[in-house]
């Protein structure tokens, strides 16, 4: 059988053409696009150099950055990590921009070509596409412009301001960087015109509720009232350090601000990406791996590729166990790519168990199923919605409770029937960005008196700052300019401790 | 369909600006780093690059996130062993993240590796060569031809063209400027009523422009050169050493080192280095780098005839006026009768003229006792000389930079 199939073949051996990565391009497009109906931005994939590779990752993926020390260092750490062979590189990187730019390395095989543009090209790329956050939150069509826009415009200050003053405001908004995200959207400012109307309304609202009776209750001391009668601002706490340094700081230059918003954007511009890794990681790698059987299938690729392809792939998806040498938390290939296919087993062919948890997908159509948790997930509420009790059982996972007042560590559920829902509640959590990030919001800017600044940390279940947290404070308070305080509260609102850093 | 482009071609050293400024951002602590690394290395790898260990707090971007303490909870996989409700003791370092599951947090070093030229750079930043301004000002015998502006006498080779059309035109327009003006009223009259006169003058008036030159010779300019002084770009380093019984290999790896430090600072800092390799017991011999460090001979000791050897070749072969002469003397400081005396004075009268530095680098048995040697050496007083005891391998790269650094030159 397999002499009949051999002309059919793409290619032999190990090594790439641009012609045969067009071909495989084309073979894979046909099932991904054809087949499987997946929609993707359209690809541009590059070919580079391992050093290019390094660079790449060096800056966050970007093509393009602004000058800064924190880059170098990041990029001597892969270097040496590199040199020393301790780290492999990835075999791509890819851009959420449209069209979307895919790195393949010169040094990779074929087989590792085409890997490679299954995963990325199309896998990553529809999900950029699909997904709700990327959607809401990116703009893929104008990122690349607006890196070449920043990295001019800092260049510009440098030469203006000297590189030191530029340094020292990517400093301070680099460290203040994981707050410096919106997580929902703010409503259009009004207008002007609608403002006023809102105001008339109100107004007459209020003379229609007029009762001469209300005149004649005795008012509490209107001495406190009138100094209360400056409102607190901001009206409500923000969140979105960074946005409202930039809109208030009383300190900064124009340019300053004008940094502070590029920072600011990068920031939101990675935002979806760390709410997704599960489920992006998970949605290419199912998607390479169903893409490149399928090539198999059709004949196109004989089983020597297959099989280069499969190890890299089991390197990929490799979970260890706790116990395990190497053990660094849940892998975000095994667990994404095990969901997804999971999820497809369900739908083709479900167990009573599986009928019993997920009634409403068991036995449909898995790429309904698949396309609609892609589009409205991110990896929380995924994991909260489709983890199953077989892959649970699997992993043979286990929720361990550290609670700083027991002094033992408490096995809190484990891959049984009364443990999965709490387990995969634990699980859930666990990606959820508020357990990752200490919720850190603006309460109070002085506007009247000494111009400070007061931040309100809400612990979490009792979990304290680090102690990096002064070093922050030194940025926030660089970047604001006078006094700034950041008070902690525990989780029912208690003021617990202060730390207050003086204004010049 | 696909866009398909090759990007191998591409700048490959996109980061190379974002790595000066991390370097140039931590070179007190990197520093730090490469003083204690030469301390260890050997001298073979010496101008290879390096690894450099900074603690990691000093590069830390600190970011709000939680510390210790508190409650959490965290799913791992693996389970071999745990029911629900099992207890487990919480790992001998106190709240871990988790049963001690290899979650090591630990914060390890950052390591990185240096390129041999930004090895090179720290390694010798802020050293200078002694009397390298006299070099400059002084006894220099090469010159270099320099542009200087424009001159209005020379050679025709050296004949700027655009500059002197450029005179002649200035000079045509101001020299005929009265006549022209004059010409044009004259023709402005013509038209109106023409006669005889303003027929001659005007004549006259266009004969008078047509007399002016094109190009005059005061016109000419011609492209200056200068002749400036270039200081020497050559040097030899003569090494001196004590072979004598009492110099145990140990002594004779010091000094290697301190040779060889002084050998990659002289090659920085000149294109062309020559090497000349001197070593005595009782009497003086010139032999190549190989038997210098590792050839056996014994004897006693005078260390006049090595200095006397020195000055021979000098006048031999290297002309002072034309090569910048290093010397360096490594001994442990033996030496007997008359001879430190004698030496101390040709040194001081005959040798140390004609030279740019003179270092001595004593490696006695003791650190605190100083040779005989030491002693007259001691009595010295000139710039260009320096002396030090050194008796650990980690002094030998603080002693260079006491030698050269650049207040003390």
């Amino acid at each position: 059988m397999s002499t009949a199939l051999k002309p059919r073949l793409l290619s032999n051996g190990a090594e790439w053409t641009f012609d045969l990565i067009d071909t495989y391009d084309r073979a894979i497009r046909e099932i991904a696009v054809g087949e499987f109906g997946l929609d993707c931005y359209p690809n541009q994939i590059e070919v580079i150099a391992s050093e290019q590779m390094l660079d790449a990752y060096a800056s966050l993926g970007l093509p393009i950055g602004y000058p800064h020390w924190s880059f170098g260092k990041e990029f001597i750490r892969n270097e040496h990590m590199y040199r020393k062979g301790m780290r492999g590189l990835a075999y791509e990187i890819v851009i959420n921009s449209n069209p979307c730019i895919a790195y393949l390395m010169e040094e990779n095989t074929m087989a590792m070509q085409a890997l490679v543009v299954a995963h990325a090209c199309y896998g990553h790329n529809s999900f950029f596409k699909g997904n709700y956050l990327f959607r809401q939150w990116t703009d893929a069509d104008a990122i690349i412009d607006y890196m070449v826009f920043a990295r001019k415009y800092i260049m510009q200050c440098e030469q203006r301001y000297g590189e030191e003053a530029v340094e020292a405001v990517l400093d301070s908004c680099h460290a203040l960087m994981s707050h410096g995200v919106d997580r929902y959207h703010h409503p259009a400012p009004l207008s002007v015109e609608a403002e006023l109307q809102r105001q008339r309304e109100r107004e007459s609202h209020a003379w229609k509720q007029f009762d001469e009776i209300w005149r004649t209750v005795p008012r509490k001391s209107s001495e406190g009232d009138r100094r209360r009668r400056e409102p607190d601002f901001p009206a409500e706490p923000q969140e979105n350090l960074l946005y409202f340094i930039e809109k208030h700081s009383p300190r900064l230059e124009p340019w300053q601000s004008e940094i502070v918003r590029i920072v600011r954007k990068m920031a939101q511009y990675f935002y979806p990406q760390g709410l997704t890794k599960v489920m992006n990681e998970g949605w290419a790698t199912f998607w390479h791996y169903t893409l490149l059987h399928r090539l198999f299938d059709k004949g196109l690729v004989d089983s020597g590729f297959m099989l280069e392809i499969l190890s890299s792939h089991t390197n990929v998806i490799a979970q260890r166990g706790y116990a395990q040498r190497g053990y660094s938390g849940i892998n975000p290939y095994a667990l994404g790519f095990a969901m997804f296919t999971d999820l497809r087993r369900v739908c083709e062919s479900p167990t009573e168990e599986d009928r019993q948890w997920f009634p409403d997908i068991a036995g449909g159509d898995w790429r309904k199923v698949l396309d609609f948790a892609m589009r409205n997930y991110k990896d929380e509420s995924f994991i909260g919605q489709f983890l199953s009790p077989r892959l649970m059982r699997e992993f043979r996972m286990f929720g361990i409770a550290d609670d700083e007042n027991e002094e033992a560590l408490v096995v809190e559920a484990i891959h049984n029937e009364d443990g999965y829902r709490r387990l995969r509640r634990l699980l859930a959590s666990q990606y959820n960005r508020d357990n990752l990030v200490p919720d850190i919001q603006v309460v109070r800017y002085e506007r009247r008196g000494d111009r400070s600044l007061t931040l309100r940390h809400r612990q979490h279940r009792g979990r304290p700052l680090d102690e990096s947290a002064s070093e922050v404070l030194k940025h926030l308070q660089r970047l604001w300019g006078f006094t700034v305080r950041l008070v902690t509260v525990d989780d029912a609102g208690k003021e617990l401790s202060t730390r207050e850093l003086k204004g010049a | 369909m696909s866009i398909i482009i090759d990007r191998r071609l591409n700048d490959r050293n996109k980061n190379a600006v974002n790595r000066q400024r991390f370097l140039r951002r931590y070179k007190e602590q990197i520093k730090r780093s490469v003083d204690d690394m030469v301390a260890r290395r050997s001298i073979t790898d010496m101008e290879q690059g390096g690894e450099v260990n900074i603690p990691a707090r000093d590069i830390s971007e600190p970011t709000f996130h939680h510390g210790q303490g508190g409650s959490h909870e965290t799913v791992y996989t693996g389970n071999d062993r745990f029911a629900e409700g099992d207890r487990i003791a919480r790992p001998p370092s106190g709240g871990g993240d988790g049963g001690g599951e290899g979650q090591g947090d630990a914060e390890d070093d950052f390591v990185f590796s240096l390129s041999r030229e930004e090895f090179m750079n720290l390694f010798f930043d802020d050293l200078e060569l002694p009397d390298l301004e006299r070099n400059v000002l002084g006894d220099v015998r090469q010159f270099k031809m320099r542009r200087a502006g424009y001159t209005p006498s020379g050679v025709p080779a050296n004949l700027s063209i655009p500059r002197s059309l450029r005179n002649a035109t200035a000079r045509r327009i101001a020299v005929g400027a009265s006549a022209r003006r004059e010409l044009d009223e004259v023709e402005a009259a013509l038209a109106e009523a023409p006669t005889p006169e303003l027929e001659a003058r005007a004549e006259e008036l266009r004969a008078r422009l047509a007399r002016i030159p094109f190009l005059d010779e005061f016109d000419l300019r011609f492209r200056h050169r200068v002749r400036e002084p270039m200081p020497v770009a050559r040097a030899a380093m003569f090494c001196l050493m004590d072979v004598s019984a009492s110099m145990t290999e140990d002594k004779k790896d010091l000094a290697k080192r301190f040779f060889t430090l002084l050998y990659l600072f002289l090659t920085r800092k000149y294109e062309h280095v020559d090497l000349i390799f001197i070593r005595h017991t009782d009497n003086a011999q010139e032999v190549d780098e190989e038997t210098f460090f590792y050839g056996t001979q014994s004897g006693g000791t005078v260390v006049l005839s090595a200095l006397k050897l020195m000055q021979e070749i000098v006048a031999e072969r290297y002309d002072p006026t034309s090569w910048n002469l290093y010397g360096a003397q490594a001994s442990d400081g033996d030496a007997f009768g008359a001879d430190p005396e004698k030496s101390r004075s040709y040194l001081e009268e005959q040798l140390l003229p004609s030279l740019r530095y003179f270092a001595y680098v004593e490696v006695p048995d003791e650190p605190e006792h100083l040779g005989s040697l030491a002693h007259a050496y001691a009595r010295i007083d000139s710039p260009k000389f320096a002396m030090k005891s050194v008796t650990a391998r980690g002094e030998i790269y603080p002693v260079l930079r006491d030698l050269f650094s650049t207040e003390a030159a």
